[in-house]
Protein backbone atom coordinates (compact mmCIF):
# COMPACT_ATOMS: atom_id res chain seq x y z
CA UNK A 1 0.00 0.00 0.00
CA UNK A 2 2.78 2.21 -0.67
CA UNK A 3 2.95 4.55 -4.30
CA UNK A 4 5.16 3.29 -6.51
CA UNK A 5 8.24 5.16 -7.41
CA UNK A 6 7.36 8.53 -9.82
CA UNK A 7 9.15 11.32 -10.19
CA UNK A 8 7.91 14.66 -9.13
CA UNK A 9 7.94 18.33 -9.73
CA UNK A 10 6.43 21.20 -8.41
CA UNK A 11 6.02 24.42 -11.21
CA UNK A 12 5.89 28.21 -10.23
CA UNK A 13 3.82 28.96 -13.37
CA UNK A 14 1.56 27.56 -15.82
CA UNK A 15 3.91 27.77 -18.83
CA UNK A 16 5.84 25.83 -16.46
CA UNK A 17 3.37 23.14 -16.46
CA UNK A 18 2.38 22.85 -20.26
CA UNK A 19 6.11 22.30 -20.59
CA UNK A 20 6.50 19.16 -18.29
CA UNK A 21 2.81 18.21 -19.69
CA UNK A 22 4.32 18.38 -23.51
CA UNK A 23 7.88 16.75 -21.79
CA UNK A 24 5.98 13.71 -20.42
CA UNK A 25 3.13 13.10 -21.89
CA UNK A 26 1.29 9.64 -21.06
CA UNK A 27 3.63 9.50 -18.07
CA UNK A 28 2.49 12.79 -16.52
CA UNK A 29 -0.37 13.00 -14.02
CA UNK A 30 -1.56 16.47 -12.50
CA UNK A 31 -1.58 16.60 -8.52
CA UNK A 32 -3.45 18.88 -6.44
CA UNK A 33 -4.77 18.14 -3.28
CA UNK A 34 -4.27 14.19 -3.86
CA UNK A 35 -7.37 12.61 -2.27
CA UNK A 36 -8.02 10.32 -4.85
CA UNK A 37 -4.63 10.66 -6.75
CA UNK A 38 -2.70 9.22 -4.01
CA UNK A 39 -5.00 6.92 -3.04
CA UNK A 40 -5.25 5.58 -6.43
CA UNK A 41 -0.95 5.21 -6.29
CA UNK A 42 -1.08 4.24 -3.13
CA UNK A 43 -3.28 0.88 -4.65
CA UNK A 44 -1.50 0.54 -7.19
CA UNK A 45 -4.24 1.25 -9.59
CA UNK A 46 -2.34 4.14 -11.79
CA UNK A 47 1.81 4.07 -12.59
CA UNK A 48 2.67 7.95 -13.22
CA UNK A 49 6.18 8.55 -14.33
CA UNK A 50 6.07 11.92 -12.45
CA UNK A 51 3.92 14.03 -10.63
CA UNK A 52 3.21 17.87 -11.39
CA UNK A 53 2.49 19.70 -8.42
CA UNK A 54 -0.22 22.15 -9.24
CA UNK A 55 -0.09 23.43 -5.40
CA UNK A 56 2.01 26.20 -6.24
CA UNK A 57 0.72 28.00 -8.59
CA UNK A 58 -0.15 31.41 -7.91
CA UNK A 59 -2.24 32.41 -11.10
CA UNK A 60 -5.06 34.25 -10.30
CA UNK A 61 -7.07 32.23 -13.15
CA UNK A 62 -6.86 28.66 -11.22
CA UNK A 63 -7.28 30.40 -7.55
CA UNK A 64 -9.46 31.83 -5.54
CA UNK A 65 -13.76 32.21 -5.32
CA UNK A 66 -14.66 35.65 -6.93
CA UNK A 67 -17.88 37.31 -7.67
CA UNK A 68 -18.29 39.06 -10.88
CA UNK A 69 -21.02 39.89 -13.52
CA UNK A 70 -23.75 37.42 -11.83
CA UNK A 71 -21.09 34.55 -11.53
CA UNK A 72 -19.42 33.22 -9.14
CA UNK A 73 -15.65 31.79 -10.05
CA UNK A 74 -14.30 28.87 -7.87
CA UNK A 75 -10.60 28.55 -8.93
CA UNK A 76 -9.68 24.87 -9.64
CA UNK A 77 -6.84 24.93 -6.56
CA UNK A 78 -9.93 25.89 -3.77
CA UNK A 79 -10.03 23.62 -1.29
CA UNK A 80 -13.47 21.84 -0.01
CA UNK A 81 -12.96 23.79 3.45
CA UNK A 82 -12.30 26.76 1.75
CA UNK A 83 -15.69 26.62 -0.33
CA UNK A 84 -17.37 25.16 3.32
CA UNK A 85 -16.11 28.63 5.05
CA UNK A 86 -17.25 30.70 1.98
CA UNK A 87 -19.74 33.13 2.96
CA UNK A 88 -20.07 34.03 -0.91
CA UNK A 89 -20.83 30.10 -1.80
CA UNK A 90 -23.36 29.62 0.80
CA UNK A 91 -25.51 32.85 -0.07
CA UNK A 92 -24.86 33.35 -4.19
CA UNK A 93 -24.63 29.23 -4.73
CA UNK A 94 -25.97 27.52 -2.11
CA UNK A 95 -26.34 24.42 -3.33
CA UNK A 96 -22.83 23.97 -3.47
CA UNK A 97 -22.61 24.81 0.29
CA UNK A 98 -25.20 22.20 0.86
CA UNK A 99 -22.85 19.48 -0.88
CA UNK A 100 -19.76 20.24 0.46
CA UNK A 101 -20.27 18.96 4.12
CA UNK A 102 -21.30 15.67 2.12
CA UNK A 103 -17.59 15.36 0.62
CA UNK A 104 -15.14 13.04 3.00
CA UNK A 105 -14.16 14.08 5.18
CA UNK A 106 -12.47 17.72 7.28
CA UNK A 107 -9.02 16.21 7.12
CA UNK A 108 -9.89 15.80 3.24
CA UNK A 109 -11.41 19.08 3.06
CA UNK A 110 -8.79 20.87 4.16
CA UNK A 111 -6.70 18.77 1.41
CA UNK A 112 -8.76 18.04 -1.49
CA UNK A 113 -9.43 20.61 -4.33
CA UNK A 114 -12.48 21.84 -6.18
CA UNK A 115 -10.98 21.39 -9.75
CA UNK A 116 -9.55 17.90 -8.57
CA UNK A 117 -12.97 16.54 -8.19
CA UNK A 118 -14.03 18.16 -11.04
CA UNK A 119 -11.39 16.85 -13.40
CA UNK A 120 -11.52 13.51 -11.72
CA UNK A 121 -14.89 12.95 -12.45
CA UNK A 122 -16.27 10.55 -9.95
CA UNK A 123 -19.93 9.51 -10.89
CA UNK A 124 -20.60 9.59 -7.22
CA UNK A 125 -18.76 13.13 -6.44
CA UNK A 126 -20.83 15.85 -5.52
CA UNK A 127 -19.74 18.83 -7.48
CA UNK A 128 -19.93 17.03 -10.77
CA UNK A 129 -23.79 16.54 -10.31
CA UNK A 130 -24.40 20.03 -8.62
CA UNK A 131 -22.59 21.27 -11.82
CA UNK A 132 -24.51 20.01 -14.01
CA UNK A 133 -28.32 20.83 -12.33
CA UNK A 134 -26.81 24.26 -12.47
CA UNK A 135 -25.71 24.42 -16.26
CA UNK A 136 -22.34 25.81 -15.02
CA UNK A 137 -19.58 26.30 -16.83
CA UNK A 138 -16.22 24.82 -16.76
CA UNK A 139 -12.91 27.05 -17.84
CA UNK A 140 -10.39 24.58 -19.02
CA UNK A 141 -6.70 26.13 -19.99
CA UNK A 142 -3.76 25.00 -21.94
CA UNK A 143 -0.80 27.02 -23.92
CA UNK A 144 -3.30 28.14 -26.70
CA UNK A 145 -5.43 29.98 -24.00
CA UNK A 146 -9.35 29.01 -22.03
CA UNK A 147 -12.19 27.34 -23.45
CA UNK A 148 -15.22 27.33 -21.65
CA UNK A 149 -16.96 24.01 -21.43
CA UNK A 150 -20.70 23.40 -19.94
CA UNK A 151 -21.00 20.99 -17.19
CA UNK A 152 -23.41 19.37 -18.81
CA UNK A 153 -21.31 18.19 -21.98
CA UNK A 154 -17.53 18.25 -19.85
CA UNK A 155 -19.18 14.75 -18.24
CA UNK A 156 -19.00 12.27 -21.11
CA UNK A 157 -18.42 8.75 -19.44
CA UNK A 158 -17.23 7.16 -16.57
CA UNK A 159 -13.73 8.92 -15.52
CA UNK A 160 -13.34 10.42 -19.01
CA UNK A 161 -14.25 14.15 -19.41
CA UNK A 162 -14.18 16.45 -21.97
CA UNK A 163 -10.52 17.73 -21.01
CA UNK A 164 -7.64 16.99 -23.37
CA UNK A 165 -3.87 15.78 -21.88
CA UNK A 166 -2.52 19.47 -22.81
CA UNK A 167 -5.26 21.23 -20.51
CA UNK A 168 -5.38 21.55 -16.88
CA UNK A 169 -9.48 22.54 -15.25
CA UNK A 170 -8.99 26.35 -14.63
CA UNK A 171 -12.22 26.77 -12.67
CA UNK A 172 -15.75 26.68 -12.39
CA UNK A 173 -18.31 29.44 -13.42
CA UNK A 174 -21.93 28.79 -11.79
CA UNK A 175 -24.35 31.96 -12.32
CA UNK A 176 -25.47 33.49 -8.98
CA UNK A 177 -28.95 31.87 -7.79
CA UNK A 178 -31.77 33.95 -8.65
CA UNK A 179 -34.55 35.44 -5.98
CA UNK A 180 -36.92 33.50 -5.71
CA UNK A 181 -34.64 30.06 -6.81
CA UNK A 182 -34.18 27.30 -4.24
CA UNK A 183 -31.18 24.30 -4.09
CA UNK A 184 -31.48 21.32 -1.98
CA UNK A 185 -28.95 18.51 -1.89
CA UNK A 186 -28.81 15.16 -0.31
CA UNK A 187 -27.57 12.08 -0.45
CA UNK A 188 -27.51 8.60 0.87
CA UNK A 189 -24.46 6.52 2.13
CA UNK A 190 -24.05 4.03 4.26
CA UNK A 191 -21.50 6.14 6.70
CA UNK A 192 -20.80 9.43 6.69
CA UNK A 193 -18.19 10.69 4.57
CA UNK A 194 -18.35 7.56 2.05
CA UNK A 195 -18.87 7.81 -0.97
CA UNK A 196 -22.90 7.87 -1.83
CA UNK A 197 -25.21 5.55 -3.09
CA UNK A 198 -27.31 7.78 -4.49
CA UNK A 199 -27.40 11.77 -3.88
CA UNK A 200 -29.51 14.53 -5.77
CA UNK A 201 -28.79 17.67 -6.33
CA UNK A 202 -32.30 19.99 -7.22
CA UNK A 203 -32.07 23.82 -8.11
CA UNK A 204 -35.40 25.66 -9.44
CA UNK A 205 -38.19 28.50 -8.90
CA UNK A 206 -40.65 28.14 -6.41
CA UNK A 207 -43.85 30.59 -6.52
CA UNK A 208 -46.66 30.45 -4.32
CA UNK A 209 -46.47 26.83 -4.46
CA UNK A 210 -45.69 26.15 -8.47
CA UNK A 211 -42.79 25.09 -9.17
CA UNK A 212 -40.83 26.06 -12.69
CA UNK A 213 -37.39 25.57 -14.33
CA UNK A 214 -36.64 22.81 -11.67
CA UNK A 215 -33.25 20.69 -12.14
CA UNK A 216 -32.44 17.32 -11.08
CA UNK A 217 -29.31 15.74 -11.48
CA UNK A 218 -28.19 12.92 -9.68
CA UNK A 219 -25.39 11.27 -8.59
CA UNK A 220 -24.05 7.53 -8.00
CA UNK A 221 -26.49 6.13 -10.54
CA UNK A 222 -24.33 5.53 -13.63
CA UNK A 223 -21.06 6.97 -15.22
CA UNK A 224 -21.59 10.48 -15.02
CA UNK A 225 -23.83 12.96 -13.35
CA UNK A 226 -27.27 11.89 -14.63
CA UNK A 227 -29.91 15.01 -15.57
CA UNK A 228 -33.48 13.67 -14.75
CA UNK A 229 -34.88 15.41 -18.21
CA UNK A 230 -38.31 13.79 -17.93
CA UNK A 231 -38.96 13.96 -14.52
CA UNK A 232 -38.09 17.57 -14.79
CA UNK A 233 -40.10 18.17 -17.95
CA UNK A 234 -43.12 16.47 -15.45
CA UNK A 235 -42.31 19.41 -12.81
CA UNK A 236 -42.89 22.20 -14.84
CA UNK A 237 -45.32 25.04 -14.34
CA UNK A 238 -47.05 22.32 -11.24
CA UNK A 239 -48.35 23.20 -8.13
CA UNK A 240 -46.56 21.08 -5.51
CA UNK A 241 -48.10 18.19 -4.21
CA UNK A 242 -48.02 14.64 -3.67
CA UNK A 243 -49.50 13.45 -6.76
CA UNK A 244 -46.87 15.46 -8.63
CA UNK A 245 -44.15 13.76 -6.71
CA UNK A 246 -45.33 10.91 -7.59
CA UNK A 247 -45.66 11.74 -11.17
CA UNK A 248 -41.83 13.00 -11.36
CA UNK A 249 -41.21 9.69 -9.21
CA UNK A 250 -42.31 7.80 -12.20
CA UNK A 251 -40.70 9.56 -14.48
CA UNK A 252 -37.43 8.66 -13.39
CA UNK A 253 -37.97 5.20 -15.19
CA UNK A 254 -37.24 7.17 -18.08
CA UNK A 255 -34.11 8.94 -16.88
CA UNK A 256 -31.94 6.98 -14.74
CA UNK A 257 -31.21 3.03 -15.28
CA UNK A 258 -28.65 2.75 -12.31
CA UNK A 259 -26.18 -0.12 -12.51
CA UNK A 260 -25.86 -2.11 -9.07
CA UNK A 261 -22.48 -1.47 -7.41
CA UNK A 262 -20.79 -3.27 -5.05
CA UNK A 263 -23.38 -3.29 -2.15
CA UNK A 264 -26.70 -1.91 -3.89
CA UNK A 265 -28.38 -3.32 -6.67
CA UNK A 266 -29.58 -0.98 -9.64
CA UNK A 267 -33.60 -1.73 -8.33
CA UNK A 268 -32.26 -0.37 -4.91
CA UNK A 269 -30.48 2.75 -6.11
CA UNK A 270 -33.67 3.43 -8.26
CA UNK A 271 -36.12 3.20 -5.22
CA UNK A 272 -33.44 5.08 -3.34
CA UNK A 273 -33.29 7.99 -6.35
CA UNK A 274 -37.00 8.15 -5.95
CA UNK A 275 -36.92 8.27 -2.13
CA UNK A 276 -34.60 11.18 -2.07
CA UNK A 277 -36.68 13.10 -5.23
CA UNK A 278 -39.58 13.00 -2.93
CA UNK A 279 -37.29 14.52 -0.08
CA UNK A 280 -35.71 17.19 -2.00
CA UNK A 281 -38.98 18.09 -4.09
CA UNK A 282 -40.56 18.62 -0.61
CA UNK A 283 -37.50 20.48 0.98
CA UNK A 284 -37.86 22.89 -2.61
CA UNK A 285 -40.96 23.17 -2.23
CA UNK A 286 -41.60 24.31 1.34
CA UNK A 287 -38.40 25.65 1.49
CA UNK A 288 -35.61 24.97 4.39
CA UNK B 1 13.29 9.66 -12.21
CA UNK B 2 12.49 9.44 -9.13
CA UNK B 3 15.34 10.60 -7.15
CA UNK B 4 15.65 11.79 -3.39
CA UNK B 5 15.02 15.29 -3.14
CA UNK B 6 16.42 17.82 -0.72
CA UNK B 7 13.25 18.79 1.86
CA UNK B 8 13.57 21.79 4.87
CA UNK B 9 10.22 20.62 7.08
CA UNK B 10 9.44 21.94 10.01
CA UNK B 11 8.12 19.28 12.22
CA UNK B 12 7.30 20.36 15.88
CA UNK B 13 9.35 23.58 15.23
CA UNK B 14 12.54 22.27 14.41
CA UNK B 15 13.48 22.46 10.88
CA UNK B 16 14.47 19.35 9.27
CA UNK B 17 16.57 19.02 6.53
CA UNK B 18 16.81 15.59 4.60
CA UNK B 19 16.32 14.40 1.20
CA UNK B 20 13.39 11.78 0.72
CA UNK B 21 12.01 9.82 -2.35
CA UNK B 22 8.87 11.66 -3.68
CA UNK B 23 6.83 8.57 -3.59
CA UNK B 24 7.43 9.11 0.51
CA UNK B 25 4.14 9.85 2.02
CA UNK B 26 4.68 12.32 4.88
CA UNK B 27 3.10 9.73 7.63
CA UNK B 28 6.19 7.37 6.63
CA UNK B 29 8.45 10.86 6.63
CA UNK B 30 7.42 11.13 10.02
CA UNK B 31 7.57 8.03 11.46
CA UNK B 32 10.61 6.45 9.81
CA UNK B 33 12.87 9.62 8.89
CA UNK B 34 12.28 11.22 11.92
CA UNK B 35 11.47 8.84 14.29
CA UNK B 36 8.03 9.73 15.47
CA UNK B 37 5.85 7.31 15.64
CA UNK B 38 3.07 8.67 17.23
CA UNK B 39 1.10 8.89 13.86
CA UNK B 40 -0.04 5.45 13.12
CA UNK B 41 -0.06 3.51 8.69
CA UNK B 42 -2.88 2.24 9.25
CA UNK B 43 -5.23 1.76 6.39
CA UNK B 44 -2.82 4.09 3.81
CA UNK B 45 -6.21 5.51 1.48
CA UNK B 46 -7.56 7.83 3.35
CA UNK B 47 -9.78 5.86 5.25
CA UNK B 48 -9.14 5.24 8.79
CA UNK B 49 -7.69 8.46 10.36
CA UNK B 50 -4.93 6.77 12.46
CA UNK B 51 -2.16 9.03 10.29
CA UNK B 52 -3.87 12.60 11.09
CA UNK B 53 -1.06 15.31 11.38
CA UNK B 54 -1.29 19.15 11.50
CA UNK B 55 0.11 20.77 7.67
CA UNK B 56 0.33 24.49 8.17
CA UNK B 57 -2.31 24.29 11.31
CA UNK B 58 -4.62 21.83 9.35
CA UNK B 59 -5.27 18.64 10.26
CA UNK B 60 -4.65 16.02 7.03
CA UNK B 61 -4.14 12.51 6.22
CA UNK B 62 -0.29 11.98 6.61
CA UNK B 63 -0.75 9.03 3.83
CA UNK B 64 -2.66 11.21 1.29
CA UNK B 65 -0.09 13.69 1.62
CA UNK B 66 3.59 13.64 -0.10
CA UNK B 67 6.62 14.23 2.43
CA UNK B 68 8.00 16.79 -0.75
CA UNK B 69 4.85 19.08 -1.03
CA UNK B 70 5.11 19.89 2.59
CA UNK B 71 8.55 21.43 1.87
CA UNK B 72 9.04 24.67 3.20
CA UNK B 73 5.81 24.10 5.52
CA UNK B 74 4.80 23.65 8.94
CA UNK B 75 3.84 19.82 10.30
CA UNK B 76 2.55 19.06 13.68
CA UNK B 77 2.51 15.95 14.96
CA UNK B 78 0.75 14.28 17.87
CA UNK B 79 4.16 14.51 20.26
CA UNK B 80 4.47 18.00 19.54
CA UNK B 81 0.77 18.49 20.34
CA UNK B 82 1.52 16.85 23.59
CA UNK B 83 5.14 17.77 24.41
CA UNK B 84 3.18 21.66 24.68
CA UNK B 85 0.47 20.79 26.88
CA UNK B 86 -1.89 21.78 23.84
CA UNK B 87 -3.84 18.82 24.18
CA UNK B 88 -3.26 18.17 27.88
CA UNK B 89 -6.90 18.51 29.08
CA UNK B 90 -8.01 15.74 26.18
CA UNK B 91 -5.79 13.81 26.91
CA UNK B 92 -6.21 13.37 30.50
CA UNK B 93 -10.52 12.97 29.67
CA UNK B 94 -9.55 10.52 26.76
CA UNK B 95 -8.02 8.41 30.34
CA UNK B 96 -10.89 9.49 32.55
CA UNK B 97 -13.25 8.10 30.40
CA UNK B 98 -12.07 5.38 29.11
CA UNK B 99 -11.74 6.84 25.31
CA UNK B 100 -9.08 4.31 24.41
CA UNK B 101 -8.57 0.57 24.53
CA UNK B 102 -5.64 -0.42 21.99
CA UNK B 103 -5.01 3.10 21.41
CA UNK B 104 -4.34 3.07 17.68
CA UNK B 105 -6.53 5.38 16.85
CA UNK B 106 -5.73 7.67 19.58
CA UNK B 107 -2.85 9.97 18.18
CA UNK B 108 -5.15 10.24 14.89
CA UNK B 109 -8.10 10.69 17.14
CA UNK B 110 -6.94 13.47 19.29
CA UNK B 111 -5.98 15.73 16.73
CA UNK B 112 -9.10 15.70 15.23
CA UNK B 113 -10.30 16.04 18.59
CA UNK B 114 -8.11 18.99 19.08
CA UNK B 115 -9.26 20.68 15.75
CA UNK B 116 -13.04 20.13 16.50
CA UNK B 117 -12.35 21.92 20.10
CA UNK B 118 -10.55 25.19 18.20
CA UNK B 119 -13.44 25.09 15.73
CA UNK B 120 -16.28 24.36 17.02
CA UNK B 121 -16.37 25.43 20.97
CA UNK B 122 -20.26 24.86 20.81
CA UNK B 123 -20.19 21.67 19.18
CA UNK B 124 -23.18 19.07 20.47
CA UNK B 125 -22.57 15.16 20.42
CA UNK B 126 -24.41 15.41 16.77
CA UNK B 127 -21.48 17.70 15.65
CA UNK B 128 -18.42 15.91 17.62
CA UNK B 129 -19.51 12.16 15.78
CA UNK B 130 -19.93 14.06 12.36
CA UNK B 131 -16.42 15.71 13.23
CA UNK B 132 -14.67 12.93 13.97
CA UNK B 133 -16.47 10.34 11.48
CA UNK B 134 -12.92 10.20 9.21
CA UNK B 135 -11.57 8.35 12.24
CA UNK B 136 -12.37 5.07 12.88
CA UNK B 137 -12.24 3.29 16.43
CA UNK B 138 -12.44 -0.42 16.42
CA UNK B 139 -12.59 -0.66 20.17
CA UNK B 140 -14.83 1.76 22.14
CA UNK B 141 -17.92 1.87 20.01
CA UNK B 142 -17.19 5.90 19.84
CA UNK B 143 -19.58 6.73 22.66
CA UNK B 144 -16.91 7.04 25.60
CA UNK B 145 -14.92 9.28 22.71
CA UNK B 146 -17.75 11.38 22.24
CA UNK B 147 -18.10 11.42 26.44
CA UNK B 148 -14.61 12.79 26.41
CA UNK B 149 -14.37 15.73 24.05
CA UNK B 150 -17.77 16.67 25.42
CA UNK B 151 -16.21 16.97 29.01
CA UNK B 152 -13.32 19.22 27.02
CA UNK B 153 -15.39 21.56 25.36
CA UNK B 154 -17.47 21.97 28.56
CA UNK B 155 -14.52 22.72 30.63
CA UNK B 156 -12.74 25.27 28.29
CA UNK B 157 -16.02 26.79 27.94
CA UNK B 158 -16.13 27.04 31.75
CA UNK B 159 -12.27 28.54 31.91
CA UNK B 160 -13.83 31.44 29.21
CA UNK B 161 -12.63 31.79 25.92
CA UNK B 162 -10.28 29.01 25.13
CA UNK B 163 -6.93 30.51 24.37
CA UNK B 164 -6.53 28.26 21.27
CA UNK B 165 -9.57 29.45 19.29
CA UNK B 166 -7.73 30.87 16.66
CA UNK B 167 -10.26 30.76 13.93
CA UNK B 168 -13.98 31.41 13.63
CA UNK B 169 -16.51 29.44 12.26
CA UNK B 170 -19.63 31.04 11.33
Amino acid sequence: MKAPAFDYARPASLAEVFDLLEQHGDEAKLLAGGQTLMATLNMRLSQPGILIDITGLNEPALTGIRSDGGLLSIGALVRHREIERSEAVAAQVPLLAQAVPHVAHIAIRNAGTFGGSVAFADPAAEYPACLVALDATIVLVSRAGERKVAARDFFKALYETELRPSELVARGEIAVQKPGYRSVFMELARRHGDYAIVGIAAHGKVAGGVLSDVSLAYLGVGGIPVLARQAMAALEGQAYSTDLVGAAQRALAGDLDPAADLYSSGATKMHLARVLTGRALAALAEGA
Amino acid sequence: MSGKRQTAITVNGVTENRAVEPRMHLIDYLREECGLTGAHAGCEHGVCGACTVRVDGDIVRGCLTLAVATDGRRVDTIEGLSDSGEIADLQQAFHEHNALQCGFCTPGMLMAAQDLVREMPDASREEIREYISGNYCRCTGYQAIVDAIEAVLKARKAKGAAPQALKVVK
